[in-house]
């Protein structure tokens, strides 16, 4: 069992809080974990990706092949068509539709969408917004992680029990707010069929 | 148990617990977590290690072989330019040797992805004489600062440890062994091989390069160091550091029949490349960084196409290795991959909201319609992003410090209104001894210290310049008149532009320190930066 998944977004944007939630959920599973990550200059409102892979054998190599992404999930969509060339043949790619726009030349969010979409596995979610209606924007990165986790090789134990050992020093609301935003971006996935902009 | 964590952090939990008593430090991308690590480390604070920041990486490393000399063990950490700022500590102290293990650890930043070249440390091993390793996985990270405070104890000299990018920013479950003591003070038998007048350094470096054949030996017998010779002798491949990593993942378990040479200890174990070159009709180097092994090689049996790899575009020159460009070297074929759709623009670091760089830049770009292009010398740190549009304000950046300097050398030459920003760290770091030069000439130009009262790029880490600004700039020599306080922020931005014309009006040194705490500090940072500042003036 291999599993190769590709996190993307824009500096500042917390993708390594969910990199840390898959990274203690996996140890618990007692499997082989490498997780690369971008530190300096790019964490000032560049692009940032994160590479983490799991499996129940050695793993060499700290980045992902080339077409060897089981997933691709993002918290920002430009960002998710970066990593494109990592894709696996019929692999997932999940994103939020709320576009991190810090740059003047950012693309026509219709072309973006419809690139996206010619993906055939694709979920497109509004995590963001979702996440203001649970209380907390921030929480929009375990929304993602919920909507990710059927196509992680995790049980849904051993996320919720990483999710309150990552959140364990803050308060219960918070913790629980973290747990709900999960179990929302599951029902989201689920409930997917189709995204319209 | 196993534990999660960076290479950095396993290296850094190694150091511990091979019993260091101090690690010494100037933060900079890839390396910064190594200190980090200890600093925020419960054991370590218990075991009292000394580990608060230095002032740059040269102070670092001598305060290292001060705890050394003493009889303990200590570490000192820097990303690859940093050792240049310490080379000469490095080199001498290989002449001197150490008391107590010393280990220098050096991240380097192939690819460039936080910095402005990609030099690879191991050529200061090679310079200096002293042993280096290379793990290739944060497991070996962590193992080898055992190993290496004990070949460092035994050869009496400084270690070089060189870290990548790839490693020290990658997280895999590392087991930690049990801790040893520090060492007690036990003051060096003779201290005539630390004084290094000519008549004891000339014996000195006698003795370093004749450890020549002590250091080979302990590469042959490295358990690190590992050849496995297989029945098919079509390839050899040499995998350093973690260049390992990209060669076993193409090999896996489909091609295990090549002969593999691990090399994670220098100097180059000789006799197991003469068994790998003997066995195979090609060997290919896969070594992260230049090819210096590749070179040596290639010199060194003056083989006719024996040896391929970066020298013979097998592998690229620049930029770091991945699994694909090993598999490329290696001759497997890649699928067809998508192509990034041209929907995706790029983007590029920038200043955060509401930072005061920004303003800062605004004020100098009002006044360049007068002054002119092209005469902005910036330096190290997040400000060095107005380099890029739209900012676009400064027109060089060199290495720390260089900004105050290079303006000086531009007013030499008879240019006009020449400016140089520094931020505050940077300013202690290598910017103090260059002003006194502008102030002994009294040179026309005009400094601006970036002040944000931390080391921002690196992720706010302390700077030791913190409410001493004002006092280092009089100390040295600048005129209590051309000493200038500004707040940039957009409200003070017209009075701004009359303080930095008026400056640049004067025909000799003026010094303007731009104060404004950084925006990722947090409430309690910049509430004890103040309570600091006001205690000190």
């Amino acid at each position: 069992m291999k599993s190769n998944i590709i996190l993307s977004g824009v500096g500042g944007q917390g993708i390594l809080t969910i990199a840390a939630v898959i990274d203690i959920a996996a140890l618990s599973q007692n499997l082989f974990i490498k997780q690369s990550e971008v530190h300096g200059m790019s964490q000032r409102g560049g692009a940032v990706q994160s590479h983490v892979r799991l499996s129940d054998k050695e793993i060499y190599s700290d980045l992902i092949p080339e077409g060897k992404a089981n997933l691709i999930l993002s918290v920002e969509p430009m960002e998710l068509l970066r990593y494109i060339p990592y894709l696996k043949k019929n692999g997932w790619i999940i994103t939020d539709s709320s576009t991190f726009q810090n740059i003047v030349n950012y693309p026509c969010k219709y072309d973006l969408f419809k690139k996206i979409k010619s993906f055939n596995n694709h979920i497109i979610i509004n995590a963001k917004n979702s996440a203001k209606d649970l209380g907390n924007s921030k929480v929009a990165n375990m929304i993602l992680l919920g909507a990710a986790s059927s196509l992680i090789p995790i049980s849904e134990e051993s996320f919720l029990h990483a999710i309150n050992y990552y959140f364990k020093d803050k308060s219960e609301k918070i913790k629980a707010m973290n747990i709900n935003a999960f179990k929302t971006g599951q029902e989201m996935a689920k409930d997917f069929t189709e995204f319209v902009y | 148990m196993k534990n999660l964590v960076l290479g950095n952090e396993a290296l850094a939990q190694g150091a511990i617990d091979a019993g260091i008593s101090g690690i010494y430090a100037y933060p900079g991308t890839p390396s910064t977590e190594i200190t980090e690590y200890v600093q925020n480390s419960k054991m370590a604070k218990e075991l009292e290690i000394h580990c608060s920041w230095s002032v740059n990486e040269k102070t670092a490393m001598e305060a290292a072989l001060g705890m050394s000399y003493c009889g303990k063990r200590s570490l000192t950490a820097m990303k690859h330019v940093g050792l240049n700022v310490a080379s000469d500590v490095f080199m001498n102290m290989a002449v001197s040797g150490i008391n107590g293990g010393l280990v220098v650890v050096v991240a380097d930043d192939p690819s460039m992805h936080s910095s402005q070249n990609e030099q690879d440390s191991r050529f200061y091993g090679k310079f200096a004489k002293v042993p280096i390793l290379e793990p290739s996985n944060q497991q070996e990270a962590y193992n080898m600062m055992h190993y290496a405070f004990d070949l460092s104890e035994e050869m009496q000299l400084p270690v070089l440890m060189r870290l990548v990018t790839r490693l020290s920013h990658s997280r895999s479950a590392v087991t930690f062994k049990e801790r040893r003591a520090q060492n007690g003070i036990q003051l060096p038998v003779n201290t005539d091989r630390f004084a290094l007048i000519p008549s004891h350094a000339k014996v000195q470096y006698e003795k370093l390069v004749n450890k020549r054949q002590l250091l080979l030996e302990a590469s042959e017998k490295c358990h690190f160091n590992k050849l496995k010779l297989c029945e098919d002798k079509s390839l050899g491949i040499i995998a350093c550091g973690i260049g390992y990593n990209y060669v076993m993942e193409n090999i896996d378990e489909d091609l295990d029949f090549y002969s593999i040479l691990k090399i994670n200890q220098y100097p180059v174990p000789k006799s197991k490349i003469k068994a790998l070159y003997k066995h195979c009709d090609k060997v290919l180097v896969v070594e992260e960084g230049y090819p210096m092994l590749e070179e040596i090689l290639t010199d060194y049996l003056d083989d006719d196409g024996q040896t391929i790899g970066k020298l013979t575009g097998a592998l690229p020159m620049t930029g770091e290795l991945n699994p694909e460009l090993v598999g490329d070297a290696l001759g497997l074929y890649r699928d067809i991959k998508p192509e990034i759709s041209n929907v995706v623009v790029g983007r590029p670091p920038q200043l955060c909201e509401g930072c005061g760089h920004n303003d800062l830049f605004e004020v100098i770009q009002t006044l360049i319609p007068e002054i002119g292009e092209k005469k902005v010398f910036g330096d190290i740190g997040c400000y060095a992003l107005g380099a890029l549009s739209p900012l676009h304000t400064i027109n060089t950046l060199i290495d720390m410090g260089a900004s105050i300097t290079m303006a000086k050398g531009a007013a030499d030459a008879g240019v006009e209104n020449a400016i140089a920003i520094i931020g505050d760290s940077t300013f202690t770091h290598s910017g103090m001894t260059g002003l006194l030069e502008a102030v002994i000439e009294n040179s026309p130009i005009t400094v601006i210290i970036s002040d944000n009262s931390t080391i921002a790029m690196t992720g706010t880490q302390d700077s030791l310049a913190v409410g001493r600004l004002k006092d280092i700039c009089l100390g040295i020599g600048v005129a209590p008149e051309h000493l200038k306080i500004m707040v940039p922020l957009k409200k003070n931005s017209k009075g701004n532009q009359d303080l930095l014309r008026k400056e640049l009006e004067y025909k000799g040194l003026s010094v303007i320190i731009s104060q404004r705490p950084c925006v990722r500090l947090s409430r309690d940072k910049k509430e004890a930066i103040k309570e600091k500042t006001a205690a000190l003036n």
